[in-house]
């Protein structure tokens, strides 16, 4: 029994930073903004993060620092793409080579420190239960985050006015625009929003899951988010099973080749990409569904007349 | 504004001048990595290397160095752009920079190239490698003491010789302590990646496992192991400060001496194509200090060392293959060629070879 949780609680830790990571990006993508600087908005996370949870000695700062740099990162891409209506992909991937250069720069001091790390949720009574008691009260804080954004993000999309005109933006921005909406405010406020979501996907790295900086630490994570986002048809409750579907493979995998499975190790590495792929396509097979939840205006520069 | 931009681009060309000048007179020596300098592990040793060539003959070379380049057709371009930035020696440090550099070294015949852990050499093309597995014996000996589970937990990165040698060499150190130990293996399919690293580390020791090792380069795995309060094994630096309960010694990289040797060769004309495998004799191998462990295993460690140092090879036989086919007779001693292309395990080691 102690093994299974074990496996599990190792699946909740690689699959939050993918959730996380996704989840912003989906609302960025939601409001018809592409932004392909995940990986670089997630690795300035993780170097602020641990920067300031080792110079400050409190991970918290560093969790708090994670969000922050990733935001004003994410808002060149902004300004860039938002104000000066530069190309989007181009952008968004020179944002990530930016990113990794950059952080590996600031990070040069943190290499080969040990860092301050974020301490497991322990509630007196509630954690010692067998079994339950360290999945559902034990984990790490950014576990939790991750599922309440989760939730927050579906109630907010598709529950609320302002999710509403956010979702019609990223359908129309030129009817959205005529309505008399203010479709770059509104463009903004998501894409900071995705970049304070990176920012903490790269602290979760950086505070929880390996408690180091090394660069390239994120080692294509935001890659897979981004890819996550599209598989599961822009739909909150999809990303989240995306993510566990992939740190389920990927975790399986491993401890299937401890156990010695004869399965050759390449083909148990590209598991997680096919399972998670293969798996999300058949949730989003429905056609007219999924046209439906694509946003229209994906990727195009939006420039208001005046 | 006019004027500023005329004294800016004035200041710029007497920099550019001035750094042509120096240029024509210190010789450029560059490196290539396949991780970041800031890997902590692999990479950052070798560029400690470089940074001693700075030291050592920084008035008379200057160094330049490209990493995270990827292994494979990739790394052509690499090679090729520091040959023609006019780099005199080059150093390539990964194992799949190997045809890449017999390609490129070809082209540029005037450059005198070296390439780390591989086989292939050429007139221009010099080989050196250090003798790892020298230092795996001994972590082999120390887990099978430490271990109480009789498992240890082994992180590998891809299936090529060096990999492959020093698991053997984990393996028969550990049997000559304990016959029956057992290594689990997994193959995280990457040099560097953290994450997986720590992944892989905490289902080996879900497992059963309760020593880990590791030949992939990031700190991640002795960290799961200090928070399990469990023991492992360094790789390539001394990382201790990530896991003071927990790592037992690790095996350091130091190629500072050799690349000194090298780079002043060239200075000096005298550089021709080596093929050099260095040890813990020579110093390019070196043990991390001997913690977290009673003093009798520290002293048969050290006395391990010593035995190797005097020139014992762990691949001193009898050994046989792990289908029972005898390899080495008695007192039989692995020549460096079958080690460095070595493509099968030892016996008792559990695992099937990914071909």
């Amino acid at each position: 029994m102690d093994i299974t949780v074990n496996i599990l609680l190792t699946i909740a830790t690689a699959a939050t930073p993918l959730l996380i990571a996704a989840i912003g990006e989906l609302v960025v993508e939601r409001s018809g903004v592409l932004n392909l600087g995940v990986e670089g908005m997630m690795i300035m996370g993780a170097v602020g993060g641990f920067g300031a949870g080792y110079l400050t000695g409190s991970p918290w700062i560093g969790l708090l620092a994670a969000i922050a740099l990733g935001a004003v990162f994410s808002l060149l891409f902004a300004v860039m793409t938002l104000s000066l209506a530069t190309n989007q992909v181009a952008t968004g991937l020179s944002l990530t080579l930016l990113g990794l250069g950059l952080s590996g720069m600031m990070g040069t001091s943190f290499v080969g420190q040990p860092g301050a790390r974020l301490p497991n949720l322990d509630i007196p009574g509630l954690t010692a239960i067998p079994v339950i008691g360290r999945l559902l009260f034990g984990q790490d804080p950014i576990f939790y985050i991750s599922i309440a954004l989760t939730a927050a993000v579906m109630w907010f999309l598709f529950k609320t006015r302002t999710g509403l005109t956010l979702r019609s933006i990223g359908d129309s921005h030129t009817s959205a625009h005529a309505l008399g909406i203010q479709v770059i405010r509104y463009r903004y406020l998501a894409v900071i929003f995705g970049g304070a979501c990176a920012g903490l996907a790269g602290g979760h790295l950086s505070l929880v899951y390996t408690p180091q900086w090394v660069e390239n630490m994120t080692a294509g994570r935001g890659w897979i988010a981004l890819a996550l986002v599209v598989f599961a048809s822009w739909r909150p409750w999809r990303v989240l099973a995306g993510a566990y579907i992939f740190g389920a493979v990927w975790i399986g995998q491993l401890h299937a080749q401890a156990f010695g499975i004869p399965v050759p190790s390449q083909l148990l590495s590209s598991l997680p990409y096919l399972a998670t792929i293969v798996v999300l396509v058949l949730i989003s097979r429905n056609k007219r569904l999924t046209m439906m939840n694509t946003p229209a205006s994906l990727g195009q520069p939006f420039v208001p007349d005046r | 504004m006019k004027k500023l931009l005329i004294a800016l681009m004035t200041a710029a060309a007497a920099l550019s001048l001035a750094a042509t000048a120096e240029a024509q007179e210190k010789l450029k020596a560059c490196w290539v990595y396949t991780g970041p300098i800031g890997d902590f592990g692999y990479s950052y040793q070798h560029d400690q290397g470089r940074l001693d060539v700075e030291k050592a003959l920084g008035d008379k070379v200057e160094t330049a160095y490209l990493e995270n380049v990827s292994e494979g057709p990739d790394a052509d371009r690499a090679f090729e752009r520091l040959a023609r930035e006019g780099c005199k020696i080059i150093f390539g440090t990964s194992f799949g920079f190997m045809d890449p550099e017999v390609k490129v070294a070809k082209k540029f015949p005037d450059v005198m190239f070296e390439h780390a852990t591989g086989y292939k050499t050429a007139e221009n093309l010099g080989i050196y490698n250090a003798r790892f597995y020298e230092g795996r014996y001994i972590l082999g000996q120390i887990a099978a003491k430490q271990s109480k589970s009789g498992v240890a937990g082994y992180i590998v990165s891809f299936p090529i010789p060096e990999v492959v040698m020093g698991i053997n060499s984990f393996m028969l150190g550990a049997q000559s302590i304990k016959p029956d130990f057992k290594a689990k293996i997994v193959w995280v399919n990457s040099w560097f990646d953290p994450g997986k690293e720590a992944d892989a580390a905490k289902a080996l020791f879900d497992q059963g496992a309760d020593i880990i090792v590791q030949h992939t380069d990031s700190t991640a795995p002795l960290q799961v192991a200090e928070e399990r309060g469990l023991q492992g094994f360094g790789q390539s630096s001394d990382m201790i400060k990530f896991a003071p309960k927990a790592q037992l010694t690790s095996i350091v990289d130091d190629w500072g001496p050799y690349y000194i040797g090298r780079v002043k060769a060239a200075l000096d004309g005298t550089w021709k194509p080596g093929n050099v495998w260095l040890g813990i004799k020579d110093g390019a191998v070196k043990m991390a200090p001997y913690t977290n462990m009673p003093d009798d295993v520290k002293a048969m460690a050290e006395a391990t060392e010593k035995k190797i140092i005097d020139g014992w090879n762990p691949f001193t036989g009898p050994i046989a293959k792990q289908d029972g086919t005898p390899w080495l007779k008695d007192g039989e001693v692995a020549d460096d060629a079958t080690l460095l292309g070595m493509n099968f395990y030892v016996k008792g080691v559990d695992d099937k070879l990914p071909q």
